[in-house]
């Protein structure tokens, strides 16, 4: 951090090719140095020694045989040809979409609606919205927490209200707990996609609106014919947000029920914390984890894509 | 601003209320009365006698020594996250040449390595630098999963500083860091505050990394408490809930003072 870079005349330096255009206009200035390379090290080796080496160690733990204790042992790809032949492996993949699915159908619509009714003007919509948020700040962890013990089939709401719930017991079936799953991840990430289409829905031209209103068009009408198509590059980057998060469900799942009743809630993410941690095997559990990996980077390199971060270098570049 | 006030959103607003407020009511009630009340009369009844037994009961187990170790992992890791990311990024917006791009792409890759891809190694890594057990193997981990967001929310803050201004600090013949302590943090100060709120929450509410890397008491921290007393005492709701209460506790207070500026600081932030 401490290098000041030593400074040579940009037009020595950032000759890009591709747009010379303004270069000359800019020599009656000083000379705007630029930060060298220095100033990025310590962020970057911090990272890859914290998060890309690991990444690197999953794939070579992934062809081992380790148990935590000992030194880890060349194993080629037996971990890798019993995940293929792995009932619980495939099954645990096939929960992971279900789950992510269901979520993303809940939320999606949930948060749209919210989202544009928090954009407009209501009388009690700053109180109302102060509680709505309120699950954004709650660990997964406390939030679990929270849900199992308000779902206790003993002491908690279904005891109370047979009527809906039954004999109560939701954590105890497959449905059930699925069902539960699904409800509790939207209770928790519904307030923070609001807010992403509560922006959005805000920089919606008025005027739109008001060309609609002289045609005639009603509520309704404005909200599937501008509304919704406004928001479609919205929906993209909120979509696949969920899908990362819901691929990689691990919380909610370890405390609410613990992959069960019986594997019927074993995601992969969990499926690998238990072959790892529990069952002491770390290789099985890496060749997983890479799975999961491979998995959210096809999709992180499409949200980069579709969101266009990558596009954003250089909005005000070129000086 | 936008149009007549529309009926329908606003009921499913109500139900989405409803289902909000119900589980904090239903938790904050609980936590004021006794075990036998609440087991007695359902989660949601008003309590016959009002206690603070639950909350001191949780401290004697010893949920102090875990706020403890939270506050501390919390403060290490914004700290590392503040004195990292700001000079990352000012060489990302105005640094020039393949390498600064290039590491700015790797960030954006690693904004979607879930962290529970690279748990199994990290294990092994925190291990081998005989960190196990220790809250410095948990907040060097933690901090280093923050770094892509943050550094592409105050890449997104410093981007917005106009060219004029870095023309005229050269006028002065300002040398590199000065530019970066008078012009560039100054200005993006939005974006660092966002920083410091998402950190801040990604290490108060962490649970994987000590979960996974860590044992023993002395170096558990809220999160794992909470998981700890429900597998320890997961029939003592009134117990566990008010656990989860001062779990939230310190974010709920910053909540009701700063709602304006959290909730900013969330919308910048584009994931979990």
């Amino acid at each position: 951090m401490t290098t000041t870079s030593t400074a040579p005349p940009p037009a020595a330096r950032g000759g890009r090719a591709g747009r010379p255009l303004r270069r000359p206009a800019r020599r009656s200035g000083a000379a705007v140095t630029r930060p060298g390379f220095g100033w990025a090290v310590p962020a970057t080796l911090f990272f890859a020694l914290f998060a890309v080496l690991p990444l690197v160690l999953v794939a070579v733990l992934s062809f081992t045989d380790w148990d935590g204790l000992g030194a880890p042992r060349f194993a080629g790809l037996a971990n890798w040809r019993a995940l293929l032949h792995d009932p619980t492996m495939i099954r645990s993949l096939w929960l992971s979409v279900l789950i992510t699915v269901l979520g993303v159908a809940v939320q999606t619509p949930l948060s749209i609606l919210l989202g544009v009714w928090a954009a407009g003007r209501q009388r009690n919509r700053a109180v109302l919205s102060a509680v709505f948020f309120v699950p954004l700040l709650l660990s997964a962890t406390a939030v679990s927490v929270l849900w199992r013990a308000v779902l206790d089939p003993n002491f908690g709401v279904p005891a109370q209200a047979r009527w809906l719930f039954g004999d109560g017991n939701l954590l105890g079936m497959r449905s059930g707990a699925i069902g539960v799953l699904v409800f509790v991840g939207a209770w928790q990430y519904t307030p923070f996609h609001t807010l992403i289409y509560q922006g959005a829905a805000r920089a919606i031209p008025e005027v739109l609106y008001q060309a609609a209103q002289i045609d005639g068009a009603g509520t309704v009408r404005q909200f599937f014919h501008i509304t919704l198509p406004q928001l479609r590059n919205t929906m993209i980057t909120s979509m696949i947000l969920m899908v990362v998060g819901g691929l990689t469900t691990f919380d909610t799942v370890l405390i609410l029920t613990q992959g069960g009743p019986g594997t019927d809630t074993t995601i992969s993410a969990y499926y690998m914390y238990e072959r790892a941690f529990k069952s002491f095997d770390f290789g099985g559990g890496s060749a997983i984890a890479l799975v999961l990996v491979l998995v959210a980077t096809v999709i992180s390199l499409v949200v980069v894509r579709v969101s266009g971060y990558d596009r954003m270098r250089g909005s005000t570049e070129g000086l | 601003m936008r149009r007549r006030p529309n009926v329908l959103a606003g009921l499913g607003s109500l139900v989405w209320l409803f289902l909000v407020g119900l589980p904090l009511y239903v938790m904050l009630l609980a936590t004021l009365r006794s075990r036998s009340d609440y087991a007695a009369h359902g989660p949601l009844a008003l309590p016959r006698h009002v206690t603070l037994h639950n909350y001191t009961q949780d401290f004697s187990n010893g949920f102090g020594r875990y706020f403890l170790n939270t506050v501390l992992v919390t403060a290490a890791v914004v700290a590392v996250v503040v004195l990292l990311v700001p000079p990352l990024s000012y060489a990302i917006v105005r640094g020039r040449g393949r390498i600064t791009a290039g590491v700015f792409r790797l960030f954006l890759l690693g904004l979607a390595v879930p962290a529970q891809a690279v748990i199994v190694p990290m294990f092994y890594v925190i291990n081998r630098a005989g960190l196990y057990d220790n809250l410095a193997g948990v907040i060097l981990p933690t901090a280093a999963f923050c770094l892509p967001v943050s550094a592409l929310v105050l890449t997104g803050a410093m981007r917005d500083i106009t060219p004029d201004l870095y023309e005229a600090m050269a006028m002065d013949g300002a040398p590199q860091w000065r530019v970066f302590v008078q012009l560039v943090l100054p200005l993006s100060k939005g974006g660092l505050s966002t920083i410091v709120v998402y950190s801040a929450l990604q290490a108060w509410n962490g649970f994987l990394f000590p979960l996974v890397l860590t044992q023993s008491d002395s170096s558990k921290v809220v999160t794992l408490g909470l998981y700890d007393f429900q597998t320890e005492h997961g029939v003592d709701i009134p117990g566990l809930l008010a656990a989860v209460v001062l779990s939230m506790l310190p974010i709920l207070i910053v909540y009701l003072f700063a709602r304006r500026a959290l909730v900013q600081g969330l919308m910048g932030v584009g994931g979990k």
